[in-house]
């Protein structure tokens, strides 16, 4: 079944530049389509016609690379749960119906152009200290630590988070607390992470503020819209790491002559 | 003038071969380390290994992507798992059985020795991602999990669900962030590399472009490491994500670097049938879906019937009855080349007969729909959410696709192209997998590559080389930087009536029906006929709207379109060289009467590599001899 869709798409050239709503009108939308090849097509449609073609963020397509993401009529990744915008098909739309999209918005998620953002600040918190510091060729074998099935499963959970910022863009105060707390958590839950885990939590919480990225204020916002379905426990775990290290750490390193 | 093809395999029986070449590298030592620079360019698993452990050891890195992350590299997307002759099962593996099957099941066109080290690596691997934190699948007893994977008879596989390379990417990804915070790796994202600078005959930088700027710079460094991915993009759909492409290791190869086979293509038999003209890309089912799905058709030609209302009488299991030993886990190409040929025999499935069912009913009834939705829960969704049909309900419907190419640049034992200084690694390089690759092993071999051989096999090169030495002024990086700004221009200055991916749809439908899964020597003499006029099109009639200084997504497409148009006849030209059918390289001329892929060691038991001669000239083909000592050439056998 085919469909005519109508599309507001913001248009902005570029970081500082002036941007605006355009209406775009597509009247053959196959329900078989994914959200991307739609705008794919109306691309095509655009290049032939001479005007510059939307500019929006995709690689894998698979819902796994975290590179795509844009509000549809508000909403990060529209309106299917648990599904990146890639993965969305348009059998979940009805024909005639209009949608608006717009990029991410945060202070921390500048506009690079039209839907795409940029969101390096992301990386930045997880090079504050979201890993674990082991060198290459430095470890013991694989079984010689066992892990309890069930905290290996809670940290493969966390671990899913793709990075694409959904969570940001649904939060009232821009947090990004979910992906942070992601992280903190995967690594939290694992034996392999304790040694760190003071200073982990410490250092990535301060470069999330740093980043200029809200504080929480448990609006859940962040869970509802996760495609990967990151859950606000992990939100819990992290400000309860944090609280922790926030004595014992600053203590330690105190007492050891520096922080 | 000929390429230098020293493979440089050290001496020695083959358990020790890699000993004695770390034995007698040069060393770089500490204090001087910091003194080198080193460009990654790619930060896949095989680039973000590499420049993470780069960066530990303490030599100046900088590392490049195209993405705005270094996470994001199509890496991301594996699903199934990785390779490793752990023997945690007890089940009869070991490093010299997983040598042996990586040999036999690329068909006998690798090497020995790169092989050979790959398997022993296999097991720091698994412990360096544990190390890190990857959540790999457990049992109850907290000991590792393990499946079994794409044929192989024994339980190899390391996974995390179905996002095996997801974990290990992030594991990379955080060791190189954390070299990043520490300074010794400089992140350069949203960059594309254009072009290799090669200064007295040594790679020594790079040409990129800043892809939100527009700005086009030069890089420099003492040895440059390439770890791009595959270019299994040249034929418009594949699973590959959209960006992947071969603009590095082809500009590579016109700067003097060697191709190897450039034909081996592999076609993975799970993928999600095309849908629509529309189609922008193919999705994988992981194929650890074979553990439990048993592949079908209908015994009729042009059976309509549901999948529901066919009898158990009347559908053809056709892997199991022509392969009863392997049945639904033999080898990758073997089982796209069954899948096609019903599809052929009118008897496919779905939309336009091409697809084949993979059914779960017989499993689910046996081990519980809960079992089936831990092991494959994620994909059954994916699957769902993509055709908008229910897999639990009804099979899945399947088609082969291209996914994965064992081609790229050649390189010699230490992974140094024919180019001194420049090194390649992962899916970039030609190495492991001979003509076929099996399941589970590219992240074993992206992994390898980029923890444990480069940080040995780069410290021998820096060890002989003076650090420094050569500017952006110099020459060469003039001539580079000019060569790819004209080139930006010239693309934006055409103008045409077609847009990029109009063309490369166009060339994409004359490499699958030609240098798909079958080849033969009409097919793909018609091809060379063909690519040059898309190619002559595209060069007159492409529209790139917009400018070269903005972010332009359509001129980044149109680059590596250029590249593909002329890496697509390259393939053909290996393809129709090569006249026998080895791996995924199927040539109908070349079958045995059962309709399998009939080799020819005597002529063609060699690696093909190819050197670029100019624009108006034909390339010149070379030959790497391979031998085989310790597995015997046969033919191989999934009955
Ligand atoms: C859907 C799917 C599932 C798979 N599942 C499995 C599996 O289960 N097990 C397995 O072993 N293998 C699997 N594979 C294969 C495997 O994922 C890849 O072969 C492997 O990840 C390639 O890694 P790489 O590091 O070589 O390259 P990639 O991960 O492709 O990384 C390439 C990097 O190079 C950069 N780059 C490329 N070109 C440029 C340029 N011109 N300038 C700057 N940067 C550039 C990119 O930004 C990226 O960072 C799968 C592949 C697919 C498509
Ligand atoms: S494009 Fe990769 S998650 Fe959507």
């Amino acid at each position: 079944m085919n469909m005519r869709i109508v599309l507001h798409i913001w248009r902005q050239r570029n970081r500082t530049a002036q941007g605006q709503m355009v209406r775009y009108e597509l009247p053959n939308v196959s329900e078989h389509m994914s959200f991307l090849e739609m705008l794919d097509v109306l691309n095509e449609e655009l290049t032939r016609k001479g005007e510059d073609p939307v500019t929006f963020e995709h690689d894998c397509r698979e819902g796994i690379c975290g590179c795509c993401g844009f509000m549809i009529n508000g909403v990060p990744h529209g309106p299917q749960r648990l599904t990146t915008v890639c993965q969305l098909h348009m059998r979940h739309f009805r024909d005639g119906d209009e949608l608006w999209l717009e990029p991410f918005r945060a202070a921390a998620f500048p506009v690079v152009k039209d839907l795409m953002v940029d969101r390096s600040s992301l990386d930045r918190i997880i090079a504050a200290g979201g890993y674990v510091s082991v060198n290459t060729g430095s470890a013991v074998d694989g079984n010689a630590l066992p892990i309890i099935k069930q905290c290996s499963d809670m940290a493969m959970d966390a671990a899913s988070c793709i990075g694409c910022g959904a969570c940001v863009a649904s939060c009232p105060n821009a947090s990004a607390s979910l992906f942070t707390a992601a992280k903190i958590s995967h690594l939290a839950l694992l034996p392999q992470g304790q040694a760190e885990r003071d200073r982990r939590a410490i250092r990535m919480v301060a470069q999330m503020l740093e980043e200029g990225f809200g504080y929480c204020t448990n609006a859940g916002e962040c869970e509802a819209v996760c495609p990967k379905g990151i859950t606000l426990d992990n939100i819990a775990r992290m400000n309860r790491d944090f609280l922790k290290a926030a004595i014992t750490y600053l203590e330690e390193t105190a007492a050891a002559g520096g922080a | 003038m000929a390429l230098n093809l020293d493979a440089k395999i050290p001496s020695g029986p083959i358990e020790q071969k890699w000993d004695n070449a770390r034995f007698e590298m040069k060393l770089v030592n500490p204090a001087n380390k910091r003194k080198y620079s080193v460009i990654v360019v790619g930060t896949g698993l095989a680039g973000g290994a590499a420049a993470a452990s780069l960066g530990e050891l303490g030599y100046r890195v900088k590392a490049f992507c195209f993405q705005d992350s270094p996470r994001r590299a199509h890496s991301i997307a594996a699903q199934g798992g990785i390779n490793a002759a752990k023997n945690y099962q007890n089940d009869g593996d070991s490093v010299f059985r997983l040598f042996y099957d990586t040999v036999k099941g690329g068909d006998f066109r690798a090497r020995e020795a790169n092989v050979y080290r790959l398997a022993q690596v296999s097991v720091d691997i698994i412990d360096q991602c544990v190390a890190q934190g990857v959540p790999f699948a457990r049992e109850y007893g907290g000991v590792l999990a393990n499946r079994s994977f794409g044929g192989a008879q024994v339980s190899r596989t390391f996974y995390a669900r179905g996002q095996t390379g997801q974990q290990l990417l992030l594991g990379a990804y955080q060791a190189l962030e954390r070299q990043i915070d520490v300074g010794t790796v400089e992140m350069f994202y949203r960059h594309e590399m254009l072009d290799v600078i090669v200064v007295d005959g040594r790679a020594r930088g790079i040409v990129t472009r800043d892809m939100v700027t527009g700005a086009i710079d030069v890089h420099i460094a003492d040895a440059v490491v390439l770890g791009t991915g595959g270019y299994g993009n040249v034929f418009y759909l594949s699973t590959n994500a959209k960006g992947s492409n071969a603009t590095a290791i082809w500009r590579a190869y016109k700067k003097g670097a060697g191709f190897g086979n450039p034909c081996y293509t592999q076609i993975h038999p799970t993928c999600i049938p095309v849908s629509g003209d529309y189609q922008s890309k193919l999705t994988l089912m992981s194929e650890s879906l074979r553990n439990d799905g048993r592949i079908w058709v209908p015994k009729k030609e042009g059976d309509t019937r549901k999948a529901g209302d066919i009898p158990e009488a009347e559908r053809d299991y056709y892997l199991e009855r022509m392969y009863p030993a392997f049945g639904n886990l033999c080898p990758r190409d073997i089982a796209s080349r069954a899948a096609k040929r019903v599809c052929d025999e009118g008897r496919g499935v779905g939309p336009g007969g091409k697809g084949v069912y993979l059914d779960f009913a017989e499993s689910i009834g046996r081990l519980g729909r809960d079992k089936i939705a831990e092991r494959y829960g994620n994909l059954f969704e994916m699957y769902a959410k993509i055709t908008g049909e229910d897999p639990y309900q009804d099979p899945m419907r399947i088609y082969p696709a291209v996914h994965y190419v064992m081609g790229g640049l050649w390189v010699d034992y230490n992974l140094q192209s024919t180019i001194p200084g420049l090194f390649v690694l992962g899916e970039a390089n030609f190495s492991d997998h001979g003509a076929n690759r099996l399941g589970a092993s590219a992240l074993m071999q992206g992994l390898a590559d980029g923890y444990f051989i480069i940080p040995y096999t780069l410290g021998n090169y820096l060890a002989q080389v003076k650090p420094g030495g050569v500017d952006e002024t110099h020459q060469e990086c003039v001539a580079a930087k000019t060569e790819a700004e004209q080139q930006m221009k010239t693309l934006l200055s055409i103008k045409g009536k077609k847009t990029v991916d109009d063309i490369h749809k166009e060339l994409g439908k004359v490499m699958w029906e030609y240098c798909g899964m079958g080849r033969n020597a009409q097919g793909l003499e018609k091809a060379l006929g063909l690519i040059p006029q898309i190619r002559e099109e595209f060069w007159k009639n492409v529209n790139v709207p917009g400018s070269g200084e903005e972010l332009n997504q359509s001129l980044e497409r149109a680059g590596r379109l250029a590249d593909f148009l002329e890496l697509g006849e390259l393939m053909c030209r290996d393809a129709l060289v090569r006249e026998e059918s080895c791996g995924g390289h199927f040539r109908e001329e070349h079958q045995t009467e059962e309709g399998e892929a009939k080799r020819d060691d005597e002529k063609f038991c060699h690696a093909a590599v190819w050197e670029y001669q100019g624009a108006d000239s034909a390339p010149a083909r070379h030959v790497e001899p391979l031998n085989f000592e310790y597995v015997h050439l046969a033919q191989r056998s999934y009955k």
